[in-house]
């Protein structure tokens, strides 16, 4: 059995979250979603996303193959010889734990790091012990990161400890990789309970919290980003240190990436907007943003058959 | 490198304006015949827009025999069907000319687009939908009474809301059945002077609405001229007892919606994040030139320091600046004045020992700007706490109980409106109904909507405006009883108006 | 056979001689008795729940149509106002904070006691000038008037508050309070129903107010004082002065502490007077003129209507 060692920081009582009031976020959302972002503004913000891109793949189908189209496609976005784009590496790659090693071959020479979900991902129902076998195997075939799944079954059962336990234990199996929480707040409900989890995962030890496995609608939303985005910043100024942030799924298009950077912005401010701090986890998002990025090069709206698929 | 939002400027060629505005009497665009004008000033860049006229004592009466004209002859004469057909007109014409009205609104007042764009202009709409529709049902809104139009409607709005406070006058006068003299105030005509416009294209018949610019004198000339009926002012609550004692002795029906200096009360158990948008839209949504402003934040001692820290944080990501640009949160003070009576409240407030904070946002050469400021450390005898300022200013008090919390907001002669925070539903509808106030916003603020009465306690005015409620100040009850007696066998034949 | 709550038990054995307006003293009884020296009431103010004397020492004299001295009636000073308007304060929150139905029956209550010092009134009106026959029709009239009224207070509510739908998502709810302390100057041409029918409708919905009698009828106002310390009425909600109506006016008119003021009357001076003084805080002015008491307008719930405010309270609907 591992150690299951109490809270690292503080210790945590689910009671101590606060309450939020859902209509006062769908507000707040709302209103920032108004914001104009034209010209230079919005291409750096293209660019930014890139940067910013877990390009995921996650299917029960997933091959070698598969995944090298994937991994090409990471290190060669889009190229277009008339224009000089300044196209940024994607952030990561994220697979199943028995492709990481295929990844890891194929990423090889880049800055782009691996990926990879673990804790019987998507559902999180298994034994802890298989858990940590499934983590220890990511780490060991070279993830650079994992995303594991809380127990959403024994948090709405209560057993906020139970859970809280797991995710420590997760932490020390990951060693050097960094740890992303994945709440599946679409199973959670309300906007309380996500805070609630989000304080929970992240007192946990949690490097980055993430919305959704993609898996289960909704997936990513931006009041739940929100929600979340407020619980990484009332832990900095606590305790002065940094969280990260990754909504995922159902982030298509530029337009709503574009959102999700506004509201980390105004949210936790500039220091934020990098890499190390927000990702986007997606499938299909990077070719609309190099699309968008060619048209505000180029001025001409753009078509799909002209940028490859991953 | 931080990532910045470009400047996005709303284009202001949609306001296609004149470079003079007549007055609208009759139905038609008249020069004054005091052959007075004024300026009104762009106040986000110090630049003349237009020219308007300046009604005199002479304008002010030929705009009220206008009224009192097509009152007799037309308007009181049409089916009630048919008037509320027109304000359905306006209302479409006013959504159709949505983005020219809110540009020509944040010009000319300084408020920002998004607000104009999101707020203002959709609002005005709402609201002659939602009284077109009362036009033909009044039978229905006075239990035991038939409602019957007043007259001529005298109307003075202030120049916050310009266009929507038109709509909230006009709207309900015209479903009742009255005509009316609209004076817009003197430094943001122009909506109004737009919404004149429409009202030709709508083919409203002349006289119907009649809309007169000036200053204090028109305003005063018009509330006394001896051919209204009712007076519907809104404005400081100095003013709004010259008006009242103006019409002692005159038999004329009157509303009053004055000024206002309202707790915001944050408790303990608060969602604060949600709290602290609350208090940033109670206090700077329109500069914080809102009568019902959330202008004193009360809140619980135990989470006082963290609110605070949040709140300092949220100011600090406002957006401060030009008017047009789609980004910005807070636009230019209204006007020159406006801006030197806020500064002198900065002023006593330092004076008074408050510690002031500002959020570091950089502020426009030209124009009349003012930071988003708290007064922190202010106290119920505190001037800053006792009395409107009107501006971006939040005064910041903590309590213990909330027992103190309703008294605090309760100790003032105003009675506008009141915010609570609290995530105890039990506790949010007790301090509800033990706030004398007209307007309660519990875990939410500024929230505005056409079906929704609005209206003061105390020295913060008389009636309401709004809703079913905002209907009765524009009307005269009978009891059908008497009317029966008259007039029982065309009612039942079905030939009353 | 039991008849109406209020009047006495009539059964077949012993016919009821008042209900037939025989007289209910026999002529034998009244022969009987020595003449006796009457025993004369001496009318005071009613505030706070208790019968002080003018705080001036002034009275006026009350005269019949002979000029024969009827009373001698308490001359209220501003400090008699003043005194009233701190009870009247005081007890404003806690009769507003009442369930309706708890208003409803102490009005009712109230009602039922008037009923039974029917005869009273009568006299008292006649003694002050008034027909008999008036004055049966005016106190039976007060008497419904005052039932009619109980019946609105937890009713006013239903009929004129509002669910508003707004646009946004949140419940919004208009409510009705009662506006607060409201000086009255009472009816001078009813003196009984007039009186009912104005105070009734204040504080039916929570108000609490001070009236100055009519001083034509001082002594019935003073008696539905009596009436009304022996229903339960706490002290303070309704307090009644008697006085010069032009010495108190300014008074009922400005102070600070009052919210609304109802004005009856006929005088067009005193009328502006009223209203200008409101200014000073934006009063609610009332202005009864002419009133049929006996007509609809009197008998509606819309002078309810008069003495109250619409509050508005947004709450979001979410989770």
């Amino acid at each position: 059995m591992p150690s299951i060692s109490p809270a690292p920081q503080s210790p945590y009582d689910p009671w101590r979250s606060p309450p939020v009031d859902e209509v006062g976020v769908l507000d707040r959302v709302e209103r920032l979603g108004k914001r104009s972002i034209k010209t230079e503004s919005k291409l750096e913000a293209l660019r930014m996303i890139l940067s910013m891109l877990d390009l995921t793949t996650l299917e029960g189908a997933d091959t070698p193959g598969r995944v090298r189209q994937l991994c090409a496609k990471a290190r060669r976005l889009h190229e277009d010889p008339q224009l000089d784009l300044e196209l940024p590496p994607v952030a990561a790659v994220c697979v199943y734990p028995s492709l990481v090693g295929v990844a890891k071959e194929a990423l090889r020479g880049t800055p782009i790091q691996v990926a990879s979900v673990a804790t019987a991902f998507p559902s999180g129902q298994a034994p802890l012990e298989a858990k940590l076998a499934d983590t220890r195997f990511a780490v060991e075939a070279g993830a650079d990161e994992v995303d594991m799944v809380i127990s959403r079954g024994r948090f709405l059962a209560g057993d906020f400890q139970g859970v809280f336990d797991e995710i420590v234990a997760i932490k020390e199996a990951c060693r050097a990789a960094h740890l992303k929480v994945i709440l599946e707040t679409g199973e959670l409900g309300p906007l309380d309970v996500v805070r609630r989890a989000s304080d929970l995962a992240i007192a946990a030890g949690a490097d980055f919290i993430k919305t959704s496995t993609g898996k289960i609608q909704p997936a990513a939303t931006l009041p739940v980003t929100l929600v979340m985005l407020q619980a990484i910043r009332d832990h900095y100024h606590r305790t002065g240190l940094r969280v990260g942030m990754k909504p995922a799924g159902g982030i298509s298009n530029t337009k709503t990436a574009l959102r999700y950077l506004v509201l980390v912005r105004e949210t936790l401010g500039q220091e934020w907007l990098t890499p190390d701090l927000f990702r986007f986890g997606a499938s299909t998002l990077a070719n609309d943003v190099l699309q968008q990025i060619v048209k505000q090069k180029t001025g001409v709206y753009q078509a799909a058959e002209y940028f490859s698929t991953g | 490198m931080p990532w910045t939002y470009s400047p996005a400027p709303e284009s202001i060629d949609q306001g296609d304006l004149h470079q003079r505005y007549g007055l609208f009497v009759g139905g038609e665009w008249v020069e004054p015949r005091s052959g007075r004008w004024f300026d009104t000033i762009d106040p986000a860049r110090e630049e003349k827009i237009a020219e308007v006229a300046d009604a005199g004592e002479q304008d002010v009466d030929h705009a009220v025999r206008a009224a009192r004209y097509a009152y007799e002859r037309v308007w009181s004469r049409l089916p009630a069907r048919e008037r509320g057909k027109y304000l359905y007109r306006i209302a479409r014409m006013i959504q159709e000319r949505a983005r020219e009205l809110a540009v020509v609104e944040s010009r000319d007042g300084g408020k920002p687009i998004r607000e104009s764009r999101d707020v203002d202009v959709p609002l005005a709409a709402a609201h002659f939908f939602y009284y077109a529709g009362w036009a033909d049902k009044l039978d229905y809104a006075f239990p035991g009474r038939r409602a019957r139009p007043l007259g001529v409607a005298a109307q003075i709005i202030p120049w916050n809301f310009p266009l929507l406070m038109a709509a909230w006058k006009l709207a309900p006068a015209l479903a009742a059945g009255n005509t009316a003299v609209l004076k817009p105030a003197e430094t943001t005509p122009l909506t109004a002077l737009l919404l004149a416009e429409i009202l030709q294209e709508a083919e409203l018949p002349p006289g119907v609405v009649n809309i007169i610019t000036g200053g204090g004198e028109t305003g005063s000339a018009l509330a006394r001229h001896p051919g209204v009926d009712k007076v519907a002012f809104t404005g400081s609550t100095e003013v709004g007892k010259l008006i009242q004692r103006a019409l002692a002795g005159t038999r004329k029906r009157y509303t009053l919606e004055l000024g206002g200096k309202a707790a915001n009360i944050v408790c303990e158990d608060a969602a604060l994040d949600q709290a602290v948008e609350g208090i940033v839209e109670g206090i700077f949504f329109n500069q914080g030139h809102v009568c019902c402003a959330g202008s004193r934040l009360l809140v619980q001692e135990s989470i006082a320091s963290e609110l605070v820290r949040k709140l300092k944080a949220r100011i600090e990501t406002l957006i401060v600046g030009d008017p047009l640009d789609k980004n910005t949160d807070i636009g230019a003070i209204n006007s020159e004045m406006q801006l030197r009576r806020i500064e002198e409240y900065l002023r006593i407030g330092a004076e008074e020992g408050c510690e002031i904070y500002q959020s570091s946002c950089a502020l426009p050469e030209r124009g009349y700007w003012c930071k988003p400021t708290l007064f922190l450390g202010a106290s119920q005898s505190h001037r800053v706490v006792q009395e409107e300022i009107f501006g971006p200013v939040l005064a910041v008090q903590t309590f213990r109980t909330i027992d103190e919390a309703i008294a605090r907001a309760n100790n003032t002669p105003y009675g506008l409106s009141g915010g609570v925070w609290s995530d105890k539903g039990a506790k949010a509808f007790r301090v509800s109904s033990r706030l004398r106030a007209g307007v309660v916003w519990a875990n939410t603020y500024n929230k505005f909507d056409p079906t929704s009465p609005f209206g003061g306690y105390k020295e913060s005015g008389v009636g309401r405006e709004g809703g079913l409620h905002g209907l009765e100040p524009y009307v005269a009850l009978e009891p059908w009883v008497e009317i029966a007696a008259g007039a029982r066998s065309a009612i039942l034949a079905g030939g009353a108006p | 056979m039991t008849e109406r709550r209020g009047r006495r038990t009539v059964t077949e054995e012993t016919p009821d001689r008042s209900l037939r307006g025989e007289p209910e003293a026999t002529g034998d009884e009244a022969a009987a008795e020595p003449s006796r020296l009457p025993v004369l009431k001496t009318y005071k103010l009613y505030v706070n729940g208790q019968f002080p004397r003018t705080e001036s020492g002034r009275y006026d004299k009350l005269l019949d149509a002979q000029g024969r001295n009827l009373a001698n009636v308490c001359r209220s000073s501003r400090k008699d106002f003043r005194d009233a308007v701190v009870a009247a304060r005081a007890a404003q929150s806690g009769w507003a904070a009442r369930s309706a139905y708890n208003r409803s029956q102490v009005l009712y209550r109230a009602g039922e006691m008037l009923e039974g010092r029917r005869e009273q009134f009568v006299a008292e009106l006649e003694t002050q000038g008034m027909a008999r026959e008036a004055a049966e029709a005016e106190t039976l009239a007060a008497i419904d008037r005052w039932i009619y009224f109980a019946g609105w207070a937890d009713k006013v509510q239903q009929v004129w508050s509002s669910v508003n739908p707004v646009a946004s998502s949140h419940f919004n709810f208009s409510l009705i309070e009662p506006t607060g302390v409201v000086s009255v100057l009472a009816p001078e041409e009813s003196g009984l129903l007039g009186l009912v029918s104005t105070l009734a409708p204040i504080v039916v919905s929570g108000n609490t107010c001070v009236a100055l009698a009519s001083s034509r009828f001082p002594l019935t106002a003073i008696t539905l004082g009596e009436v009304l310390h022996a229903s339960d009425f706490p002290p303070g909600v309704i307090n009644l002065l008697t006085g010069r109506r032009s010495e108190l006016v300014s008074h009922f008119a400005s102070h600070l502490d009052v919210n609304a003021i109802v004005w009856c009357g006929e005088d067009a001076a005193e009328s502006l007077r009223v209203q200008e003084e409101s200014v000073r805080n934006i009063k609610r002015v009332v202005l009864r003129e002419r009133i049929d008491w006996h007509g609809p307008h009197a008998e509606s719930p819309y002078p309810i209507l008069d003495t109250v405010e619409v509050k508005t309270t947004w709450h979001p609907v979410g989770s």
